[in-house]
């Protein structure tokens, strides 16, 4: 973590952020993904710091993302947050109705986080400010091995859906 | 082999003055030769007995190729075989690990398409030594990674080529799954360095598709699932948490996590067992941070609020524990399997699991097992690891926390030696080259006429005067001729005896093929024992095809392979109840036993017996197994306790206890013994017993078969009585005895205790 603190200020809002955008899905999204989204509610309640902070705290994130978020990565986010969803619905769904069909849930679910982290790692690797942390990957490589993981994904999900 | 390594030792010295392009051809001739030494040291089997598969697992895994390739490979997935565990069957397709049997299917048809006629069975004994070479390779590439010196990289493919511990489990026909995992293992350890140090999305895919195979073969992947994760986490705690880490870590547990899931052996258990749990926990964890690390970068000023920041990952990290602990307690999640538990707890298999502490590479490590098997590599691996502290990149995090990790597994059970050797290798070459490259291109105060190597070499001399104070200081004592020359010839040598002592140990200890037992004649000459093919090929010969034999399970796998019979039990123990159950029918009284053996429809028994030649392995020596797993079941009808002399000795001759005498594995391995003995001189050389002037009567089995050398006995069940008495008074009344009456009383009775 130590590296990050010297270009703090510019970084731009890492994947977690989409989960807050979303509040909707706050404290129902699976543990995998959504660990991130409970926590500013857990966190609230359990620290020490009082509820003002804590609102001025979101504030301040929500608006660093509003205005030094490019488009694109918008773009990005949105297609997270819709992941988060899909697979809080699966979730759901699994916890609800049942898991009969467990290969087919897992596929469905481990789709929808492989996807998730896929895109994250897009993202990070796309980010201007982390660019010093992937010297190796230029944000078309990065595309090209988000496309073909993709793939390689989603061949296992079909694969094992039965 | 000798030319190998100290040829790799000479690339040091030639390297210093050659191009670059002149400096690849030679490592790439070098490692040619590396992997020609390799595949060559392992041949020692083949050349001094033949083209056989070895040992016992094998022979599945033989038998199974061979259904691979003649039936295909979706008859292969589904293949449900009814001629193992009768009456039960084995779904063999799903409960195997299926990555070595296709590797050599593929490799089979890929060579009948080049016209290349190969029998399958030589593709399987020449498979293991072919890997070597590629895993020789692969910790060339692991080792490059650690350190900037190729040297270091040469030196280790060189010592993984020859090193006992790999080589105890890969000569030829020894065809194993860990003939192809360790080099799996350690490419996807390469793999999973690369992807860390680059952040790439790609590499880590490939780790995961290489993890995939790797759990497509060995039972060991587990390994994997658990040092990977142990790496992130303690890269996380040192405070090196980076996206590169949540990028690799996260691509390769996603894909890889779903490319295991594929293996129907595998299936749901990566979200259900404990094993796999520290990996979903870690890749959860990784979220988190990742999360804290973009808030935190949003908001630089507040110090209270990065605390609360790290309270907060605490306390979710512990949450997920506790959630982990109910899910497990509450029965979402499997408790760790008993081979797990028996690696923390020595005791532990011996206590509850006693088929898991019976089979001998379960046992702990001897201490002389570490040399015997490493040789030097064991004093220079503390040096290595040592040198990787003194670096401690997250590559270097990654040896040591491998190495603390596989010394410890590799002290707990001999056969997890396999996973300690490849950091060995790397380790040992990081110091062996450090140490050489010092004193070979060690600048002298005054500057030498010494081209050196890319700059490599000054930041390699520079990093030894950081760490030996003793070449920081400007004494001439250690620059001179003299003492480069001392340590360096010391070196060589002492790389050579490591070659010698490799060679021996891999024709002494590990090329028997244990099928085929050699022994020498009093003029030096060899004597082949043929014991096992001699009795398996009357099996296959004299029985009908679906004559079921009842052997201990030691021997299921060969019996399957080579007899072509269906057994009871066999080395796949997946049926603790069922082992047991013939257990009991070996270690009870005949009248306990034959119900048994009818119930199972069993034709034929077939005991291994050491006692004429003195072949230790045999089945009265393995008997207490037999007779503790059968307690396990049925602790009233069996007890080891009956089985010792009052005084607790483990008896066979007169003094041996009633129990012992009178159970059915007793007397088959005893049966007639004595007609080949002048009256009472009858005598075990294996327990250096001398045996009752009477040996044991057999009233419900027919002796069958007896081979050459009494290794293998085999029995044949009677059918009932025609006359409808009981077996015990038929065969008193065709030996002609008298006593009708007393064995009358006799034989009712036994039937009512059992």
């Amino acid at each position: 973590m130590a590296p990050k603190r010297a270009n703090a200020r510019d970084i731009t809002p890492s994947s977690a952020a989409t989960t807050q955008a979303g509040p909707t899905t706050a404290g129902t999204v699976p543990a995998a993904t959504g660990s991130s989204s409970t926590k500013p509610h857990k966190t609230s309640t359990a620290s020490l710091a009082t509820k003002d902070g804590w609102e001025q705290v979101v504030g301040t994130v929500w608006n660093h993302y509003l205005e030094d978020t490019p488009q694109r990565t918008k773009l990005i986010d949105a297609f997270m947050a819709f992941l988060v969803v899909v697979g809080a619905l699966q979730f759901l769904y699994c916890v609800l109705a049942g898991n009969y069909p467990f290969n087919a849930f897992l596929a469905g679910f481990g789709s929808t986080v492989g996807q998730f982290v896929l895109t994250a790692s897009l993202r990070m690797q796309t980010t201007a400010a982390n660019k010093s942390d992937f010297p190796a990957v230029s944000p078309e490589r990065a595309f090209a091995d988000y496309i073909v993981c993709s793939l390689i994904l989603h061949f296992f999900c079909v694969n094992f859906i039965n | 082999m000798t030319a190998a390594t100290s040829s790799s030792s000479l690339d040091l010295l030639a390297s210093g003055g050659r191009g670059k392009s002149s400096r690849t051809l030679l490592r790439v001739v070098i490692l040619l030769f590396i992997a020609g030494a390799a595949i060559s040291s392992r041949l020692f089997s083949v050349i001094r007995f033949e083209s056989i598969i070895h040992e016992f697992d094998p022979w599945f895994n033989f038998r199974a190729t061979k259904y691979l390739v003649s039936h295909g490979f979706y008859n292969f997935w589904d293949w449900f075989d009814d001629r193992t565990w009768h009456p039960l069957g084995r779904v063999t397709g799903g409960t195997l690990y299926p990555g070595l049997m296709v590797t050599s299917g593929v490799i089979y048809h890929a060579l009948r398409a080049l016209t290349i006629p190969v029998d399958i069975r030589n593709i399987c004994v020449l498979l293991a030594p072919a890997f070597s070479g590629l895993t020789a390779f692969a910790a060339y590439l692991l080792t490059n990674e650690m350190t900037t010196n190729s040297s270091a990289g040469l030196l280790a493919a060189a010592f993984m080529g020859i090193a006992p511990g790999y080589i105890s489990r890969s000569v030829a026909g020894s065809y194993d799954n860990e003939a192809i995992s360790i080099f799996l293992l350690v490419l996807t350890f390469y793999l999973w360095i690369k992807a860390l140090k680059l952040g790439s999305m790609l590499w880590g895919a490939v780790c995961a598709l290489f993890y995939g195979y790797m759990v497509a073969s060995w039972g060991g992947y587990a390994f994997i699932t658990c040092l990977l994760p142990l790496h992130a986490f303690v890269l996380v705690v040192m405070g090196r948490y980076s996206t590169r880490l949540y990028v690799s870590y996260c691509s390769w547990y996603a894909l890889g996590t779903l490319a295991s899931m594929q293996i129907p052996f595998v299936g749901f258990l990566p979200v259900k067992t404990s094993e796999h749990m520290p990996a979903l926990g870690i890749f959860g964890f990784l979220q988190l941070m990742a999360l804290l690390d973009y808030v935190r970068s949003a908001l630089p000023s507040s110090r209270h609020f990065q605390t609360f920041l790290w309270a907060a990952a605490g306390g979710i990290f512990s949450v997920g524990l506790l959630g982990l602990v109910i899910a497990t307690s509450a029965g979402f999640i499997a408790p760790w399997g008993g081979r797990f538990y028996s690696l923390w707890d020595t005791g532990y298999a011996k206590i509850h699991i006693p088929i898991i502490a019976s089979v001998s590479e379960h046992q702990p490590t001897a201490w002389p097992a570490f040399f015997f098997d490493l040789n030097m590599l064991i004093w220079l691996f503390p040096a290595g690891v040592y040198l990787c502290f003194q670096e401690l990149a997250d590559e270097h995090v990654f040896v040591v926390v491998y190495a603390v990790l596989g010394s410890y597994f590799a002290g707990v059970m001999v056969r997890l030696m396999l996973t300690l050797t490849p950091v060995v290798c790397v380790s040992a070459a990081i110091a062996a080259s450090q140490l050489l490259n010092n004193y070979l291109n060690l600048k002298s105060p005054k500057p030498e006429d010494h081209t050196v190597v890319e700059g490599v070499d000054v930041t390699a001399t520079k990093k030894a005067k950081g760490g030996l104070k003793s070449t920081s200081k400007p004494v001439v004592g250690i620059y001179s001729l003299l003492s480069k020359g001392i340590v360096v010839a010391s070196m060589t040598i002492y790389l050579l005896l490591f070659v010698l002592h490799c060679t021996w140990v891999t024709s002494n200890a590990y090329s028997s093929p244990s099928v085929v037992l050699a022994s020498r004649m009093p003029d030096g000459s060899q004597h082949i024992i043929d014991d096992y093919r001699e009795a398996y090929q009357w099996l296959r010969q004299n029985t009908k095809p679906d004559a079921k034999i009842m052997s201990w399970w030691d021997y299921g796998y060969q019996i399957g392979g080579m007899a072509d019979r269906p057994t009871l039990v066999d080395n796949n123990t997946w049926n603790n109840t069922h082992i047991a159950t013939v257990g009991k029918a070996m270690s009870s009284r005949e009248e306990v036993s034959y119900p048994i053996m009818r119930q199972h429809e069993v034709d034929y028994v077939l005991i291994v017996f050491g006692g004429l030649l003195g072949y230790s392995g045999d089945d009265i020596n393995k008997f207490l197994w037999m007779v503790r797993i059968a307690e396990g079941i049925w602790p009233d009808e069996i007890r080891e306790r009956d089985y010792f002399t009052p005084r607790g000795e483990y008896r066979v001759d007169g003094e041996a206890s009633e129990t012992m005498k009178n159970s059915l594995m007793y007397k088959m391995s005893y049966y007639n013994y004595n007609a080949l003995f002048p009256p009472g001189q009858a005598q075990d050389r294996v327990r250096g017993a001398r045996l009752p002037e009477v040996g044991p009567t057999l009233n419900t089995l027919d002796e069958a078969f007896t081979s050459e050398n009494w290794i293998i006995r085999i029995y044949k069940v009677k059918d009932l009585d025609n006359f409808d008495r009981d077996h015990a008074a038929a065969a008193a009344f065709d030996r002609g005895h008298k006593k009708k009456k007393g064995l009358k009383k006799r034989g009712p009775r036994v039937l009512r205790t059992e």
